[in-house]
């Protein structure tokens, strides 16, 4: 199944262009080659898990996704239309969303607002309007507030709504930072360890949300947690020393003698961080 | 009459029916006054509230304390403008004294062609903000020490531009300015309402007041907006923010405008104020004096850019009178402000960081868990975070 990196993409239907592709990425940090002709197809409505031992250059790979880091060769598209240089706050009106390792919580803001943040590019009412605070501007408000209350019920955290990050626990700011990605109701949402920190109870959860997130968006999910990618993913690419070694569904990969190779030796490694920190 | 009232009685379904006996109408609309239900209602209350309080004290005490408050006038507009830079958006400015030095000399040197004040003002405003745009946009590169450091070379170096245009801006000696007098139609308002004329110090300080009350209340309508929401986001992580699809360049470039727009008007009332602009006036220490006072009063917050200017003004005369008193010679008693001025900074670093208004806060807070419960959380963090969503912690 080595033969499966240069597979046509599982889903998005005969001759639809993938949702987003990276191709033939490569990136070089000096002497080190992070990423080397790394190529990634998303398709529509896909849950698709990146792995692969630490430093095989998952978030590396997540940074070019994002703009955050210039490839220094190779192309990006979403929806078949080439993305020459990608800027972050470019993302949002890609309809793209992605959530950072960690939490990233605007820690002088209330979940709420934190989600009213990520609702922010469904404002409507400009600069005069908020200096003289004319209804528009109030009307604004209520609505970005309704749509992160939505959020926030839908990751289950509505009951912290008016909490400031630093008085939650891990988990829920976890949940908040999740539903201010998707408050902006990306079609493509990237998830960076998702699952990092997490108690079984709330990766089993997760899991859930994540399937039910898949019914309306793609989603791409880097983590360690192999149970959680196994059991929620379509697809999965592998990558090791910034290569991609596998691509395919989860039986596939999990069978793939070049993916057993790769992570033998970590087995013990990985155990450590699957379970709660 | 009757006939909404009858309406009002029999209970529909779809309508919210209202709580008391027919006069609730006088009761309904004190309990809005009381609670407004948007955010700009309670800034406008609070300027009435306001207005109320100013225009009081204006007529009821000498004629020294109404010059101080028109000074607490500009230092209360520079500081609003300053927390909302420094403490919603996270960029330090040591120059704000230079910004005022802009709008102060754009007064100066406008009111002898004969223009209102108001529109001198207005202008030396804008020139202010055109100067905040080009430093706003290379402060939106610079980080902590770098950005302090670049304002510092702006207060220390834009004063000198006085004495190298000593033909037009006076030198060292600086414009003298002409205080506009009272017009008819204020003097007979005036007179009407507290049977006198106003004197000249009074017509200024009213002009103060209102440029104050003004910033404050549009300020604090752009703390509660989204601005307020994304200037804090921006300052509390910005690949965050940026992920979020904000421009985190745009959104700082506009921050800086704002803030150089409110020090810009500051200096505008400073010139007719003071009737003088001269590069001692905006000297260094007066932009450490904006920034200290911003620091008193707690970051981000414009009731704290209130308190931290009524420290900064009138601290040192306090000072100073209660040592002359004590016996101290005139010089030795003048030391006494810097020294207790320093003090003040050091002991609210230590004993209440999020300054005069997060004090002012926790106290409330205590009180109110002390009155019992029902009267709704303590509120925590910094108040303009949390004000601006008050409607939406009403409904849970």
């Amino acid at each position: 199944m080595t033969s499966a990196v240069h597979q046509p993409p599982a889903a998005g239907g005969p001759g639809a262009a993938p949702a987003f592709a990276v191709e033939d990425v490569t990136v070089r940090f000096g002497g080190l080659t992070a990423l080397d002709a790394v190529s990634l197809e998303l398709g529509a409505r896909e849950v698709h898990g990146v792995i692969g031992p630490n430093g095989a250059g998952k978030t590396t790979l997540l940074n070019v996704c994002c703009g955050f880091q210039r490839p220094d060769s190779g192309t990006l598209s979403r929806a078949g239309r080439p993305l020459a240089a990608l800027a972050p706050h470019q993302l949002v009106d890609l309809g793209i969303a992605r959530t950072l390792q960690g939490v990233g919580l605007f820690r002088g803001l209330t979940a709420l607002e934190n989600v009213m943040v990520g609702a922010d590019r469904h404002r409507r009412a400009g600069f005069l309007a908020a200096l003289l605070g004319l209804p528009r501007a109030e009307a604004d408000r209520r609505a970005l507030a309704e749509r992160a209350r939505s959020a926030l019920a839908e990751v289950g955290a509505a009951d912290v709504a008016d909490r400031l990050p630093a008085a939650l626990p891990y988990p829920v700011r976890k949940r908040v930072a999740l539903a201010r990605a998707l408050v902006a109701e990306p079609e493509i949402l990237f998830l960076d360890e998702p699952a990092g920190g997490l108690g079984s109870d709330d990766i089993d959860e997760l899991a859930g949300l994540i399937r039910r997130l898949a019914e309306r968006a793609t989603v791409v999910l880097v983590e360690h947690h192999m149970d959680l990618v196994m059991a929620v993913c379509d697809r999965i690419t592998v990558l090791d020393f910034g290569r991609v070694i596998a691509v395919g569904d989860p039986a596939a990969v999990q069978d793939d003698p070049a993916v057993a190779a790769a992570y033998l030796g970590e087995e013990s490694a990985r155990g450590d961080e699957g379970g709660t920190a | 009459m009757t006939d909404t009232e009858a309406a009002a009685d029999v209970p529909t379904p779809g309508r919210p029916q209202p709580s008391g006996p027919p006069a609730s109408r006088w009761s309904a609309l004190v309990a809005r006054v009381r609670r407004p239900g948007t955010p700009l209602g309670r800034h406008l209350r609070g300027l009435v509230i306001g207005a109320v309080i100013v225009i009081a004290l204006l007529e009821l005490v000498s004629p020294f304390r109404v010059s101080q408050i028109t000074t607490l006038s500009y230092y209360v507009v520079a500081c609003a403008g300053l927390t909302l830079l420094t403490g919603i958006n996270g960029q330090i400015s040591l120059g704000h004294g230079a910004l005022m030095a802009v709008g102060g000399y754009t007064t100066a040197l406008l009111l002898p062609a004969g223009l209102p004040f108001l529109v001198a003002i207005l202008t030396g405003a804008v020139a202010a903000g055109i100067v905040g745009i080009i430093v706003g946009a290379a402060a939106a590169k610079l980080h902590g020490p770098y950005l302090a450091g670049a304002t510092l070379a702006l207060a220390v170096g834009l004063p000198g531009l006085a004495l190298a245009f000593a033909d037009t801006l006076g030198g060292e000696q600086g414009l003298t300015v002409d205080v506009p007098r009272p017009p008819a139609w204020f003097a007979d308002a005036h007179f009407f309402l507290f049977g006198s004329d106003p004197s000249t110090t009074q017509y200024l300080a009213y002009i103060g007041a209102l440029v104050a009350g003004l910033v404050l209340f549009l300020l604090a309508n752009l703390h509660t907006s989204r601005y307020g929401r994304v200037w804090r986001a921006v300052r509390d992580d910005e690949v965050a923010a940026e992920l979020a699809g904000l421009r985190l360049g745009r959104l700082r470039v506009l921050a800086f405008v704002v803030s150089a727009v409110c020090a810009g008007l500051a200096g505008g009332v400073l010139a007719l104020a003071t009737r003088l602009v001269a590069p001692s006036g905006f000297t260094i220490v007066l932009s450490l004096s904006l920034i200290a006072a911003v620091v008193i009063g707690g970051l981000g917050s414009l009731t704290g850019a209130v308190l931290g200017s009524a420290v900064i003004v009138f601290l040192p005369p306090l000072v100073t009178g209660l040592g002359a008193r004590a016996g101290l010679s005139d010089v030795q008693a003048a030391e006494l402000a810097p020294l207790t001025y320093g003090l003040v900074l050091v002991l609210v670093m230590i004993f209440a960081a999020d300054g005069a208004a997060g004090l002012v806060r926790r106290l409330g807070g205590r009180l109110r868990r002390r009155q019992g419960p029902g009267t709704g959380p303590p509120r925590s963090g910094h108040d303009a975070a949390q004000e601006s969503d008050d409607a939406a912690r009403r409904t849970s």
